[in-house]
Order: structure tokens, then sequence, then C-alpha cells
């Protein structure tokens, strides 16, 4: 059950500038520019009651610019709200202020985006990796790194190695086919 | 009728002494009570636990003993998934495990990586640490571990125990 809310959205719409505006299914994605992202939140928060941040993640638009974006998915638990909100970020400079201060949640969910797709959140208290260990050289979510892994080496603290994916990667085939022909395997 | 009478038997004797080879006996000491380090990684140390709990029980075979420290066990069982954060220190609990000891892979992951083919995931934990024992499933069901177990028992029974550590001695003694 989905209720968009058409109040906080336009209070969204006529407080900042919201870059693009999409609606998909009874839901609705606000697109703002960084700048005023924390701003925005606080705002969501405070004064249209979205007290729950659900989840924060980080995309890779691989080939796009800007390259990387961030999602804030926003719920109000006195009206069972959903609101979305985007925000997208350069390859060049990867940097999204910090909501931490906002929603205390966001501080795993920013330590994420950050081991995932090295995006910098500016303010962010403890930005260390979450997943990965301290010191693993790359951002494994990244469209252009490999899906099996690449070798990386650190004394004492951990190793990766490329992993065999013989012919892979593993490709879906969505169809209505049976499950032999819609299962993930190496097609070439 | 002849009598049968017993040659060189001696009851009182005989209940409690046996004949055989010394490698023979401390392998049949071994294998009977194999004390495992439960790696337990993922979801296989859930049918772990099933094993050593009462509907399969696998004190039956002499491995009731979870030892949650590396330097009492016998046997370390990696039930799950040995991510690349993990591995190394998987590799520093069975350093610290006396000698003699096995390593039994239980599941897909701790053998082969499983599913993961993946960026994480250490393709088998016999990268790091060699394994005596596969069990296959996904993840295998308490009677498969049992029989993994049971495997190991037999591969224990044929290793020349004392033999061994006999040679190594001497070579030591000599150079």
């Amino acid at each position: 059950m989905s209720h968009s809310p058409k109040a906080a959205i336009s209070a969204v719409e006529s407080r900042f500038k919201v870059l693009s505006k999409t609606e998909f299914r009874g839901e609705t994605s606000l697109s703002l520019a960084p700048e005023v992202i924390a701003e925005a939140c606080l705002f969501c928060r405070d004064e249209l009651g979205f007290n729950f941040l659900t989840d924060l993640s980080g995309l890779d638009h691989f080939g796009e610019d800007p390259r990387f974006e961030v999602v804030y998915e926003l719920y109000n638990m006195e009206r069972g709200e959903w609101l979305r909100l985007k925000v997208r970020v350069s390859e060049d400079q990867p940097e999204v202020p910090t909501v931490t201060g906002v929603w205390a949640t966001a501080d795993w969910h920013e330590r994420e985006a950050f081991d995932m797709y090295g995006i910098r959140f500016t303010g962010h208290p403890d930005l260390r990796r979450i997943l990965m260990w301290d010191g693993y050289p790359f951002h494994p979510l990244r469209k252009d790194f490999p899906l099996g892994g690449k070798p990386s080496e650190m004394p004492d603290v951990a190793f990766s190695e490329a992993a065999p994916l013989q012919g892979g990667p593993f490709v879906t085939t969505p169809s209505t086919a049976t499950t032999k022909d819609r299962e993930p395997r190496a097609r070439s | 009728m002849a009598e049968l009478a017993p040659v060189a038997y001696d009851s009182k004797i005989e209940g409690n002494v046996i004949f055989t080879q010394l490698d023979a006996a401390m392998n049949w000491m071994r294998k009977n009570s194999l004390w495992p380090m439960p790696m337990g990684l993922a979801c296989c140390a859930i049918e772990l636990m099933a094993s050593a709990s009462a509907r399969f029980d696998i004190a039956r075979f002499g491995s009731e003993v979870m030892r949650f420290s590396p330097r009492q066990s016998d046997v370390m069982i990696v039930a799950g998934t040995v991510t690349y954060k993990m591995a190394l220190a998987v590799k520093r609990v069975w350093d610290q495990m006396p000698e003699p000891k096995w390593c039994i892979a239980m599941g897909a992951c701790a053998s082969s990586g499983g599913m993961y083919r993946s960026y994480s995931v250490l393709q088998g934990i016999d990268h790091l640490i060699p394994v005596d024992v596969y069990i296959s499933g996904c993840p295998p069901r308490p009677e498969a571990l049992i029989e993994g177990l049971m495997r190991l028992q037999r591969k224990i029974e044929k290793e020349p125990a004392f033999y061994e550590q006999k040679r190594a001695l001497l070579e030591d003694l000599a150079g």
C-alpha cells in the first residue's frame, strides 16, 4: 500500500529546486542538488514528519554523467507515507553532504555506500569501510569492477583473488520460458 | 568327545589386554574422540548444531565435545562461507590447533566458494588449509556431516600415526 504524499511533495517542490520528478506505480522520486540534500532531509523530517530513513543506497550509472547517485528512502510513521529523494554526483567529485545529523541510522548506510561505490559523505563522523577491510583498494559494486573481483594483498589483514567465472558472468534471461532457460547461466 | 581346552587363555588378562599394532591402537583412540573446532560461518553452522543435538547426536561417534578453543580440538569443521575478510582468521585458528589435526570442509561454500563466485568470498578453504573431507550440500544435512565424519574416521584408521612421527624424529636426530 503506497500512499503518495502529495502535500509533502508540493512542500518540497516549493521549498527546494527539484531537478526532476518521476512517478512510477504511485511512488514519487524527487531529484535534488547535492548542496541542499541535508537541508531537504531535515525539512522532510521536522516539517513533513518523515521520521524514518528506511534505506540509503548508492547507484552507479556507468557511462553517464553525473555517474553516481544516492537514493534516500523516507518513511512517515504517522501517516504511512513514502518519499524517495535522489542526488546525482559526478565521478570527479563524488561528494554528498552527510545526513547522519538528521537520522543517526544514515551512519552505517553511508559507510556502505562509501565502501561499495567510493561516494564520500562530507561531514560524516566516521567514514570508514564497513564491509571490506580497511586498506582494500577497490570499490566493488562499481560497474567497471569485474564480477569475480580483483587480486589484492594486505599482509596479516586480508587478501583477495579473482574468482574463476568459467565462461561467466552468469546472465539471467527474463521471459516466460521454463526455469532452465531463465536461470543464471554462462551465456556466450 | 574330546575336550576343547583353550590354549594360553587367561580370562583375567584377556578382558583387559589387546594385542595390536601401536599405530592401530593410537588411530583407534584418535578416531573415536575427534573433538571438533566448530568454525561456523554461515547456515551450515545451523546444520552443524543440529548434528550435535539430540536427534542426530554426533556423540555417538565421539565428536560431541565442541571446543571453542583451537588448542583443545582435533578436527576443524569449516561450516559456511569463508569471506576474504574472515579467511586469515580461519587460518590463524587452524595454525593454533595442535597436531594431529584434520579438516572437514562442510558444504559447497567451504569446499569451493559455492554460489559465491564473488569478489568477497574465498573460493574454497583448501586455498589456505589442507582439507581431509569435503561434504557436498547447501547446506548438507546432518546425515551428510555424520557420513563425512565416518569417512574421516576411516581415513584416520589407515594413517601411519606413529610411524611417520618416529621417522620425522629420526630424521631430526640425524640431520
